[in-house]
């Protein structure tokens, strides 16, 4: 489904090369439901960027439902996005359209007709638990609902894979376990999904394969919870790249 | 924000459509002068014979590039003359004796030929004086070639800063919007898909425009013809390009070009947005 060869990418600065991923090798099978998880730097947001091809790989393959990422055109890459539903920490809904609107609006996009529209946005509303919603907008809604409605809009045109970036991340606890069991559900429904999250509590409750990057280099991917002793990913405060570069140096000289 | 495009792109216009009558009314302008021109006078001596006038008709007629020699007596000089001066005719009339001298009208079929016609003219038997308009000619062409390559410079220029109006202005929508454009490319709406509503945008700018400043450009020349229109005439015996052949035109070209520098402004504008 999702199969990175070798990958590597690096970003330039001025100050020198920061490394984003380092020779990465993993494959993601579909119906699989995948935890990412790494210190803030480590690699997660490179890892997503470059299965959306918002970014380009210095080297290696990565191949989506068996389709060449790398070497997509321009062209290519909408269609392609159109696999990959994803949803983010922040919602990112419209403000001035209704929940109906905002899920429709991926639907839209792909040239669907207003029949189609009418017919799949009520039941995928139905499906998030928020058909009661429509007519309201995101402003109006708490956090958790706003999530279910960024959520609704990932599914509606049935993607393969879902790829939430710490959908969590903005919820407590009891919501984010709400939101939790609706990914479960929509994985069940055999859609991948692809969870980043620094959500410890989350990750060991769900029982689900983890794969831990840290500068870069996957250095973890076992079933069940990640090893909570060798990686501390506890913090979700955002670490600058300097900051992290120097605690590095210290590691190296402990 | 959509008015300063508007505003742009109209005053754009508006200055383009009076370089472009201008443009207009001084090709006319040098075609009938070329056209009136290509004629050399050879003015006969008095009491020059019959015979000998003959002669050199004859003569002429058989030179390269000449395409109709004709006598022209004095008397003709003279109505045509007072045709001239229209109203301010009767003062000829006060004239003892016709002044004018009889002529020769060369007509050459090339205007660059005109020269060495006119030299062999001076040669003719009975020939007094040779008048030909080539030199004013020339420098007229030479002006209104001058005149147009200027005009071509600030059109283009103006379109220039025209389109940097518009795309700045649109790319001020275009930052409005910046979030729901990125949500769009997540989803995986094509680039032309994000682009439409705004390149639409530009475009209804453009047309806009170009019809506001095209009614602004035939108001104001209706005007300028109505008022000078007769002086012109009168002062360069031609008149102004009408209204009405203009209009048409300037329609065509003002919307042509005001679609088309709303439709690159929105594109321009978008380009950075759209990268990834």
């Amino acid at each position: 489904m999702i199969d990175f060869d070798h990958v590597t990418k690096n970003y330039r600065t001025k100050v020198g090369d920061n490394i984003g991923l380092d020779d990465v090798t993993v494959s993601i099978d579909k119906g699989e439901f995948v935890f990412l998880v790494g210190p803030s730097g480590a690699g997660k947001s490179t890892f997503i960027k470059l299965i959306m091809k918002e970014i380009d790989a210095d080297s290696g393959s990565i191949k989506v439902k068996g389709r060449e990422v790398t070497t997509m055109s321009n062209r290519q890459i909408p269609i392609h996005r159109r696999n990959l539903g994803i949803v983010f920490q922040d919602f990112r809904l419209l403000e001035n359209k209704t929940v109906f609107e905002n899920v429709a609006f991926a639907m839209e996009i792909t040239h669907q007709t207003k029949r189609a529209i009418n017919r799949q946005v009520p039941q995928v509303l139905s499906l998030m638990g928020i058909s009661n919603y429509a007519q309201k907008y995101p402003g109006e809604l708490s956090a958790g609902e706003q999530q279910r409605v960024a959520i609704g809009r990932a599914v509606v045109n049935r993607p393969t894979v879902l790829i939430a970036d710490e959908p969590t991340g903005n919820l407590d606890p009891d919501t984010a376990w709400e939101i939790m069991q609706l990914l479960e559900q929509i994985n069940q429904r055999g859609t991948t999904v692809l969870m980043v999250t620094h959500a410890k509590d989350i990750v060991d409750k769900m029982k689900k394969r983890v794969i831990t990057i840290d500068r870069g280099r996957i250095v973890g991917d076992m079933q069940g919870a990640y090893d909570l002793h060798k990686y501390d990913i506890s913090g979700k405060h955002k670490e600058t790249e300097s900051f992290r570069r120097v605690g590095g140096l210290l590691n190296r000289n402990e | 924000m959509t008015a300063a495009s508007v505003f742009a792109i109209t005053a754009m216009l508006l200055i383009l459509g009076i370089f472009f009558i201008i443009i207009i009314n001084v090709n006319t302008a040098a075609e009938t002068v070329k056209k009136d021109y290509n004629t050399i006078e050879v003015f006969l001596k008095d009491n020059t014979p019959a015979a000998a006038v003959k002669a050199a008709e004859n003569e002429a007629s058989a030179w390269e590039n000449v395409k109709t020699v004709k006598y022209r007596t004095k008397e003709e000089a003279m109505d045509i003359l007072k045709k001239r001066w229209g109203d301010s005719a009767y003062l000829l009339d006060s004239l003892s004796r016709n002044p004018l001298p009889d002529s020769l009208v060369i007509t050459v079929s090339d205007l660059s030929a005109a020269n060495a016609v006119a030299e062999k003219a001076r040669g003719l038997q009975g020939a007094e004086d040779v008048k030909f308009y080539k030199d004013t000619v020339d420098k007229l062409m030479k002006a209104t070639n001058g005149i147009q390559i200027a005009a071509l410079i600030i059109m283009a220029f103006l379109i220039l800063v025209s389109v940097v109006v518009v795309s700045n202005t649109i790319k001020l929508t275009v930052l409005n919007r910046s979030e729901e454009i990125s949500i769009m490319k997540y989803v995986g709406a094509t680039n032309w898909f994000i682009r439409g509503p705004f390149l639409a945008e530009g475009i209804v700018i453009g047309a806009f425009s170009a019809l506001i400043s095209w009614g602004l450009v035939t108001f104001i020349y209706g005007r300028i013809i109505a008022r000078i229109g007769k002086d012109v005439l009168s002062v360069i015996s031609m008149p102004l390009v009408p209204n009405a052949f203009l209009s048409v035109n300037l329609l065509c070209i003002f919307l042509a070009l005001g679609i088309s520098i709303g439709a690159w402004g929105s594109i321009i504008s978008m380009r950075r947005f759209l990268d990834t």
